[in-house]
């Protein structure tokens, strides 16, 4: 029927799988961050260091180039190698998910269309579920992707059996990449749910990846304990991928920005326990704001 | 035969912190549409949330066109276009992206989403500015987008929660000749929710009237307008109504009389108002006035309101 002749008609044609209708909300949010000059630009540059990387690993394994630049004093790849690597595109990937996080989901509760969402059969975690897609998706392109791309040109270059031996670096890459790309998203997520205001949104997540660390640190002073660490964000997940890359006898500190903090260690098991607190809380704040109709008491 | 129901509420309890908001609903509504009456903070709106699955119920449950409310919530959103009180859009959004957003969300195909994204806009009058920015539209034109969105994925039931709110006349009057016209298509089932009585009088055919989470009343209007034709107000003058008032008892009327020669009588089947002048000129009264007294929506909203609790 043509669309200007005015009459109302009712619907007869198929539905789509109802496990595939919270990726509407991916694809819409992909065409509108399409549309932003400065996020293409910046997410395009977010890819020189994994270039840069892998024309490293290339000359670290072309023997012209070696003798040529001298390298093999400069560059050891290694466990410390992949984890700064991944140290800084998860800080990039995080100055990401402070730009585009709020605006998933402010915009909707801004003027009310959340209740339009959920009238509709879709869940409330089919609704997370799909904004949180966006950030998962774009950040793990950032992070884990190309990490596991350099680990598989390294092993390409390396002889035989040096990706089995190395197996350790894969899983870390992978899992200490995903174990940040979830905190960051149910934080952002979270964040813009309560603050509407999406700059002030953005600003509050580096409040808490930075201020949250320097309060830890004070409780330390102060009380003169070590337990205010599990407030950083940077010492959580350095000591957490510090075990994931390197095991129970670690060499280094950590990677690039996600550093452990020397003034005290706390056992891994205690910062999995806080990083595990962070993401209930950002859930339990989804869950109060994440609903068709407001309650007043 | 008994119409199917449309929603039958069955000891429905739905409370916020320890305090009733609905308690104890029991009805079943079977009209093609349906009013819901209340004043503010009766518990409409707290209605159809709780229908659309935003409130779990304390106790009871109820069922939306068979389907149950706390075991089919899925299903039941599915079958339902929403269109709520208060603002909801993205402002950022075209109208047309947005609609075809919230169609693919209820499952229809981009392509069909579309498409009907197109179409609703065109229905509802906003043809023109379907690709502007949600955000800059005016107040009618929001509750307009909010219309086309409900109606764009083909529900079978359409819940209109206060449509006409904040709306000038003329845009008030679009918005019921819109409502009406969904009616009359007859294809979908309305809950139109509203606390002004002239708009549920104008679209409804059944009313249910809550009051401080009670059912304060439930009544088929069509039936209560064909009932108040038979009932009529007399002002008369002349000579003594005592004999005037046996005749018309003659004639199968009940009748009551009033000060200063009003009478209030119920016309039997098939009795004819010019016979009644008939009688009252062989009685030598004069009726100086005759009223079809109209029981309306407004008198049974008082009548319900009367009552202490809000129980009938």
């Amino acid at each position: 029927m043509a669309v200007y002749k005015k009459t109302y008609r009712p619907y007869q044609g198929g539905l789509t799988a109802a496990w595939k209708r919270f990726l509407v909300i991916p694809r819409y949010a992909f065409e509108d961050l399409r549309r932003s000059r400065f996020l293409t630009i910046f997410y395009i540059a977010s890819f020189a260091y994994p270039l840069i990387a892998a024309i490293t690993i290339y000359l670290d394994h072309n023997v012209d180039a070696i003798r040529l630049l001298n390298l093999s004093n400069l560059i050891s790849i290694d466990a410390f190698y992949f984890m700064s690597f991944l140290g800084w595109q998860s800080m990039l990937a995080f100055f990401l998910a402070a730009f585009i996080g709020p605006g998933q989901v402010s915009p909707d509760l801004a003027n009310g269309a959340l209740s339009l969402y959920l009238a509709r059969p879709f869940s409330r975690a089919e609704y997370v579920l799909g904004k949180m897609s966006v950030l998962l998706i774009l950040m793990s392109l950032m992070t884990w992707i190309p990490g596991l791309l350099l680990f598989v040109l390294e092993g390409y270059l390396e002889p035989a059996g040096w990706m089995s031996g190395h197996a350790r670096i894969a899983a870390g890459l992978f899992f200490g990449a995903w174990v940040w790309i979830l905190l960051a998203s149910l934080l952002a997520l979270a964040l813009s749910a309560w603050v509407k205001w999406r700059p002030a949104a953005g600003a509050l997540m580096f409040g808490v990846f930075w201020v949250a660390g320097g309060f830890g640190q004070a409780i330390n002073n102060v009380q003169g304990t070590k337990w205010g660490l599990l407030l950083s964000m940077p010492n959580l997940i350095g000591t957490v991928w510090v075990r994931l890359f390197e095991g129970e006898n670690p060499v280094s500190n950590g990677g690039v920005f996600f550093r452990l903090d020397q003034s005290g260690i706390i056992p891994v098991w205690a910062c999995w326990a806080s990083l595990l607190g962070w993401s209930l809380i950002c859930l339990y704040m989804l869950n109060r704001k994440i609903r068709g109709a407001e309650v007043v008491r | 035969m008994m119409d199917n129901p449309v929603i039958e509420l069955d000891g429905l309890e739905i409370r916020f912190g320890g305090r009733p908001v609905l308690k104890k609903l029991k009805a079943s509504l079977t009209g093609r549409s349906i009013g819901l009456l209340g004043p503010n903070g009766a518990g409409k709106s707290t209605l159809l949330n709780t229908l659309l699955g935003f409130h779990k119920p304390s106790a009871g449950t109820a069922r939306v066109l068979g389907l149950d409310i706390r075991t089919h919530a899925r299903q039941v959103r599915g079958l339902i276009g929403y269109m709520p009180e208060n603002d909801a859009f993205i402002a950022s959004m075209s109208g047309v992206r947005f609609v075809r957003m919230m169609a693919e969300l209820a499952g229809l195909p981009p392509a069909q989403a579309l498409e009907r994204a197109h179409e609703a806009f065109f229905y509802v009058g906003l043809g023109e500015v379907r690709y502007r920015a949600l955000g800059t539209y005016s107040l009618g034109m929001k509750q307009s987008a909010k219309l086309a969105q409900a109606i764009a994925h083909g529900p079978k039931l359409l819940f209109l929660d206060e449509p006409t709110n904040g709306l000038d006349p003329p845009a008030r009057a679009r918005m019921i000749q819109l409502i009406q016209e969904i009616r009359d298509l007859g294809d979908i089932h309305l809950i139109l929710s509203s606390h002004l009585l002239r708009d549920v009088e104008e679209c409804c055919d059944q009313v249910l009237i809550l009051k401080e989470g009670n059912i304060a009343a439930y009544c088929n209007l069509e039936e209560e307008r064909r009932a108040n034709l038979r009932f009529l107000e007399l002002e008369t003058r002349g000579s003594s109504n005592g004999c005037f008032l046996e005749a018309l008892e003659k004639l199968g009327c009940q009748t009551a009389q009033g000060a200063q020669g009003r009478i209030k009588l119920v016309l039997p089947e098939g009795l004819e108002v010019k016979q009644l002048y008939a009688v009252a000129a062989d009685q030598e009264v004069q009726i100086r006035r005759l009223n079809h007294k109209r029981d309306s929506l407004e008198d049974i909203f008082l009548k319900a309101m009367e009552s202490t609790d809000g129980r009938l």
